[in-house]
């Protein structure tokens, strides 16, 4: 009578049940092609995108099929590889974002990408993924062990046409510019001179990488399960705080849905000027904002003196599942290959706008001019942001247990700081407080294990 | 004595029965045994080595000041939420009840909300309310901040109670205009033809005699408002919880801490917790509250 959301919850946890009713059975009706799952966590045009690459797969070769469901999320592919990993009926391939990395790295739920692709007869040069992106993946000693699929960094936009008219005669390439120009776009009339929204991705990790600092202790998680987290003692206090005194000063503008506009749709409405959001949105601005309007993209601003590293990679790789039959490795080992030859590295960034993750995808993409003009101008330089420099410890990537909490604990901090004045230090240590809690929790529930 | 009509055997009225019990025993009862081990147990997400850990999930849970706000505004928000969609269903059906032209169409269109998915009803909301864009973006040109569900937690408490308000009524509209339409008309017209107005009939006579399904409404509508998927949905939806944990209630925490953040033992712990407080507040109204209700 009452809908009540315990049945979910409970049934949810209890992983084994929910997932019986998935229909695939095993027995083909084409007893010559062998049959694999892939899931993944896209949607839209994105997920329309991936059943192409499907399907052309499956056109290539009389083999295999594989079988791509999008579970809608990417939080929920995970949730759903887990639930199917426990009842037995796991996918052979599955789509796990960049804070997921560490619980299926732990997990002994897969089979390690070298290892899949050397089984069954497949040379793949490793060397030829760019290291920004590999590392994030990779084990604390350089292995893959899964393959990066689309991979995507934040970057700085900024909105030409309104730069001209508040006479502002250099590009955003530092903070202090930024504050300059934010001055100057106000001054002109413009009521959102920077717009941002509480998303940790750009303001906290990129920030941070760019600038070397760390998140974490342990080289950011790389080193040991029991790195602690120190984002509340690094540069990147000050720059909350930097922030929050253009906020009081009505330079930088709150931007979130709740508020009635995130960040993206805040800047094709012209109603912000600068904004920092991933790569990944290059291809909707461009689509969005009204014919002739002017903009650019850059990499993020750095703070002047300060040297320049890499930016972090985000996206998700892909993973291969232990336990299923040989012949569904064959399939997913010519799957892998197949997407990872340049044709197809080259097919999938045109149409998503991801970058390439491989330096003969992007060198292939370059030589075509890909790059040249518009739409897809501007969209190397995420490549230079992601290989500016050699990873550091700090920009290797991150490798904490139950980061999707940290980030939230950190949103939160941010919605207080900014939004009810809360302190910035105190906000800050109470949300590093919190995110340690998180990580002892992850260390003991995974007790006995090590990172290699 | 009544004249009954008895099954001879005891099989076949359990065969019957079998359906239903298996679908419990299913969907309810193995899972809440299975978050009662995860409530004492560490597990790794994708298996492994379940330790024992005794009460130390529930020490957690119990240790943490967010846990306690996320009690404090669930109760908020099952009051509120039981109170106003009570209110509102009751006036909408007095009105209805009187029959006046159109009121058959009136009735199809007060039931309406409740066909829509509360998320659906949440991010519909979000813009509707939302300060700068929705309709109270005038209103807050000139009087900044006067409605900011983003900057203060009671704005967006105030948010999702209406939102949940705005869908359950139609729910409790439904019972309370079946109770009020086997109030028998020969009281109200007695009470009509001595000179007392509407208002008068529906305080002496009509709520009275609405008295029982008052009672199962805010049995429910509390339930609801603790456990429901709509809850849930309209939380998600609208605020995510926020700000700073302003609209954090029970059911959104679990199913964050659970889905997101992979801590099942604690969302397991926390799932017992509330179906514990579940039971205390249905207890207190049977108690304390039924002992005031005829139902004859």
């Amino acid at each position: 009578m009452k809908p009540s959301v315990f049945p979910f919850v409970l049934t949810g946890l209890l992983a084994a049940t929910t997932l019986t009713a998935t229909t695939l059975s095993a027995t083909s009706a084409h007893a010559e092609k062998t049959r694999f799952e892939f899931w993944y966590g896209l949607t839209g045009d994105l997920s329309d995108r991936v059943q192409e690459a499907c399907s052309k797969f499956n056109q290539s070769q009389g083999d295999f099929e594989v079988v791509c469901t999008s579970q809608n999320a990417y939080d929920a592919t995970l949730q759903n590889t887990i639930a199917a990993y426990r009842a037995k009926k796991q996918p052979a391939i599955t789509q796990i974002y960049d804070a997921g990395t560490l619980d299926l790295m732990l997990s002994k739920a897969f089979v390690p990408a070298k290892t899949l692709m050397a089984d069954n007869g497949y040379k793949i040069d490793w060397d030829n993924y760019f290291s920004g992106i590999a590392n994030y993946y990779a084990t604390a000693s350089g292995e893959l062990n899964s393959f990066p699929f689309n991979s995507s960094t934040a970057m700085f936009y900024y909105n030409v046409d309104a730069f001209q008219k508040a006479g502002i005669d250099f590009k955003p390439d530092t903070w202090e510019q930024v504050e300059e120009a934010a001055r100057k776009l106000k001054a002109a009339g413009y009521d959102c001179p920077m717009g941002m929204n509480f998303d940790t991705w750009a303001t906290m990790e990129q920030f941070s990488a760019i600038h070397n600092q760390p998140i974490a202790t342990q080289a950011n998680g790389y080193k040991g399960l029991d790195a602690e987290v120190v984002f509340n003692k690094t540069r990147f206090v000050d720059q909350v705080k930097f922030l929050k005194r253009l906020a009081d000063e009505k330079l930088v503008v709150i931007k979130t849905k709740q508020l009635g506009m995130d960040v993206v749709p805040a800047f094709t409405s012209q109603t912000c000027q600068m904004i920092q959001t991933s790569i990944a949105d290059h291809g909707t601005i461009g689509r969005t904002l009204p014919q002739g309007v002017k903009w650019e993209v850059a990499m993020l601003p750095v703070w002047n003196g300060t040297e320049r590293q890499n930016s972090l990679v985000g996206g998700a790789s892909l993973w291969v599942m232990a336990g299923l039959p040989q012949a569904q490795y064959k399939g997913a080992a010519a799957f892998l290959a197949y997407l990872g030859t340049p044709e197809m590295a080259q097919w999938w960034s045109t149409v998503t706008g991801y970058i390439p993750v491989t330096k003969t995808g992007f060198d292939a993409m370059k030589a075509n001019g890909f790059y040249d003009k518009a739409p897809y101008k501007g969209r190397e330089l995420a490549i230079a942001s992601l290989t500016y420099t050699p990873t550091s410890e700090n920009t290797r990537g991150i490798r904490l247990g139950g980061f999707t909490q940290i980030r939230k604990e950190v949103g939160t901090a941010l919605e207080a700081i900014f939004m009810q004045n809360a302190d910035v230090q105190t906000a800050l240590d109470q949300a590093a407080e919190r995110s340690n809690a998180v990580l002892r929790r992850f260390e003991k529930t995974y007790s006995g294990q090590t990172l290699n | 004595m009544d004249k009954r009509a008895v099954f001879r055997s005891w099989w076949l009225p359990t065969a019957f029965a079998l359906p239903q019990l298996a679908l419990i025993v299913l969907f309810f009862y193995w899972p809440a045994v299975a978050v009662v081990r995860w409530a004492f147990t560490l597990e790794p997400p994708f298996g492994g080595s379940a330790e024992f850990v005794g009460l130390a999930n529930f020490r957690e849970v119990f240790a943490d000041p967010l846990y306690w706000n996320s009690v404090l505004v669930s109760l908020t928000f099952a009051l509120a939420g039981t109170l106003s969609t009570i209110f509102i269903g009751l006036v909408l059906a007095l009105a209805v009840d009187r029959q006046l032209p159109g009121s058959g169409a009136v009735r199809f269109l007060y039931i309406l909300p409740y066909a829509i998915a509360g998320p659906a009803a949440g991010l519909a909301f979000r813009f509707i309310l939302s300060p700068e864009r929705g309709l109270m973006a005038s209103v807050n040109s000139v009087f900044p901040d006067f409605w900011n569900p983003a900057r203060y937690g009671s704005h967006a408490l105030i948010l999702v109670i209406v939102v949940f308000a705005w869908k359950w009524a139609g729910y409790t509209f439904i019972f309370l205009l079946a109770g009020l339409q086997s109030v028998p008309t020969s009281l109200t017209e007695a009470a009509a033809m001595d000179g007392s107005g509407p208002i008068r009939r529906a305080i002496d006579i009509q709520i009275p005699l609405l008295a029982p399904t008052l009672f199962f409404l805010s049995v429910v509508m509390m339930t609801e408002g603790f456990v429901g998927a709509d809850t849930y949905g309209i939380v998600a939806r609208t605020t995510d919880g926020g700000p700073n944990h302003g609209t954090d209630v029970m059911v959104y925490r679990i199913v964050e801490e659970a889905f997101r953040g992979l801590n099942y033992s604690g969302a397991s712990a926390q799932s017992i917790v509330l179906i514990g407080l579940i039971m205390i507040f249905t207890f207190i109204q049977f108690r304390f509250i039924e002992r005031r209700v005829h139902y004859k």
